[in-house]
């Protein structure tokens, strides 16, 4: 753990016997945080970072936690093996009011997924899963991927301009990718979607809504997993099923793993990529320069896709929690037990203790040890599978729209609002 | 260079194989590091830091002074 080199000391005095989320200026902190602009940070996480990096917040549920904000104490964090997220049955700080937060927001008995969350149980699911999201089985998509992308990118380009990056490319080449490894069909894509916003819902929907959605995804994938098991394919589902059977009983899935991991795959798989895709694109976009220096050097590609993950400042405004199941020692100050922390990753991804020039894009960077994907056990299990997506998308834009530009002020891009992933809503685009 | 792995850790995430897939690979079994030269050769160096320095367990460490190479 890093050690505070700042004067922060009255404050943390003040944070042991007060509790009040308040940030260095007294204010009070409540997440999400607001930001000058769509694609900007927002201003407390420099202050925090500075003042006081381990900062009380209120919720949307009006519940406290700890928010961290320095690169080093985020990564000890979710590195931590102790700790995982907040699940049900806990005493956990609530994310939406009113109940009405989705599977992934707040944990509830009534639609708990069955994933083990820590330890060994863990590591056995991860290892099982994890075998299919390799970086070579990745790289063996990249040839289909491209092909889906430059035929979605034909019918974008055959509608005409202006056109919406995000729902032309950004969100069904994800989607149709997931869909084929899991084996579900790609149609559905629509119900996929609400069923997914649902999932992660702090606050666009209502309780009922959420569980009624919650309630139609968990049939719809109970109903997949029987139907794999009653006639297995060639798909991630069917295999977890197939050579799960090699496996000493106790070792393999159970059914409700199945899935959970089906929905969570499903989730995952599409939702954060298709954000991703657009929010790259409108960076990258938003200063000539960027998408200029890649059509001269489309080698830069690769760096260029882990900047753009650390430099995006819209992931989602309460970063991965973690529940604190026994008092945790932090550069000297204790954190009670059942205390829950928001790890902000986007904001330890601009720490200049570890980032030069941190507020600047630098397509070539390197080593570029962002946090995006998390860091430790928990680490994003489908992080090859993202950054394939995400390369195959920026090599075929640069080589067939190498026109490309926003079609509205950047300052006019729509945030995604109330939801835990961040994402634009849209990406008006010319070319 | 020397380098170390440790699968305990790993998470495989495969940045590395991305990195230097001369040095690193994952198991088919369950995705977890192989490290195929434990002392790699000088033109591999810059890269297997890097997936040293980018590994989100840490579970690469590489000893600049140690192997033959």
């Amino acid at each position: 753990m890093s050690k505070v080199e700042t004067g922060e000391n009255a404050h943390r005095d003040d944070e042991r016997t007060g509790h009040d989320a308040q940030g260095p200026h007294g204010e009070v902190v409540r997440l999400p945080m607001v930001s000058p602009g769509p694609l900007e940070p927002p201003g407390a996480w420099e202050r925090l970072r500075e003042r006081c990096p381990v900062a009380t917040v209120e919720l949307p549920s009006g519940d406290r936690a700890t928010f961290l904000s320095r690169y080093a104490d985020v990564r000890a964090m979710l590195s931590d093996p102790r700790f995982a997220r907040p699940a049900a049955g806990d005493d956990s700080a609530r994310l939406s009011a009113d109940g009405a937060g989705g599977v992934a927001a707040d944990a509830d008995p009534e639609y708990e997924l069955a994933i083990p969350e820590n330890g060994a149980p863990h590591q056995r699911w991860r290892r099982q899963v994890g075998r299919y999201f390799t970086a070579k089985r990745m790289a063996a998509l990249r040839p289909g991927m491209t092909r889906v992308a430059e035929s979605l990118l034909d019918e974008m380009v055959e509608r005409g301009q202006p056109a919406d990056l995000k729902a032309a490319l950004g969100f069904p080449l994800p989607v149709y990718v997931i869909c084929e490894l899991l084996g579900a069909p790609a149609e559905e894509r629509d119900r996929f979607s609400h069923w997914s916003d649902a999932f992660l819902n702090v606050s666009r929907f209502t309780q009922e809504e959420t569980r009624a959605a919650f309630g139609e995804f968990a049939a719809y994938m109970r109903d997949l997993v029987a139907a794999k098991r009653a006639e297995p394919g060639e798909d991630l589902l069917s295999m977890l099923i197939v050579e799960g059977a090699a496996l000493p009983e106790e070792e393999r899935l159970t059914d409700a793993e199945l899935l959970a991991t089906g929905m969570g795959l499903l989730v995952a798989g599409h939702e954060t990529t298709a954000n991703m895709i657009g929010k790259m694109v409108a960076l990258l976009l938003s200063d000539r320069d960027r998408w200029e220096r890649l059509l001269r050097d489309p080698s830069l590609i690769r760096t260029a896709v882990e900047e753009v993950l650390r430099f995006d400042a819209n992931l989602g405004g309460f970063g991965i929690r973690r529940y604190l199941s026994e008092d945790l020692d932090l550069d000297g100050k204790v954190l009670p037990r059942g205390t829950t922390v928001c790890c902000g990753m986007s904001s330890a991804n601009r720490d200049e203790r570890v980032f030069t020039d941190a507020d600047e894009m630098d397509l070539a960077r390197s080593p570029n040890p962002h946090l995006t994907f998390g860091a430790g056990p928990h680490s994003c299990l489908g992080q090859a599978l993202a950054r394939t997506e995400l390369h195959v998308v920026l090599e075929v834009l640069l080589r067939r729209l190498p026109t490309l530009e926003l079609a509205v002020p950047t300052g006019e891009l729509r945030k995604v609002e109330g939801l835990l992933v961040g994402g634009l809503r849209e990406v008006p685009v010319r070319w | 260079m020397k380098v170390h792995i440790d699968e305990t850790r790993c998470c495989g995430a495969g940045q590395c194989v991305l990195l230097a897939p001369e040095v690193f690979d994952q198991r088919d079994e369950d995705g977890i590091v192989v490290l195929l030269t434990p002392e790699p050769a000088p033109p591999h160096h810059p890269a297997v830091r890097e997936a040293a320095a980018v590994c989100p367990t840490s579970a690469i460490t590489v000893d600049e002074d140690g192997g033959g190479a």
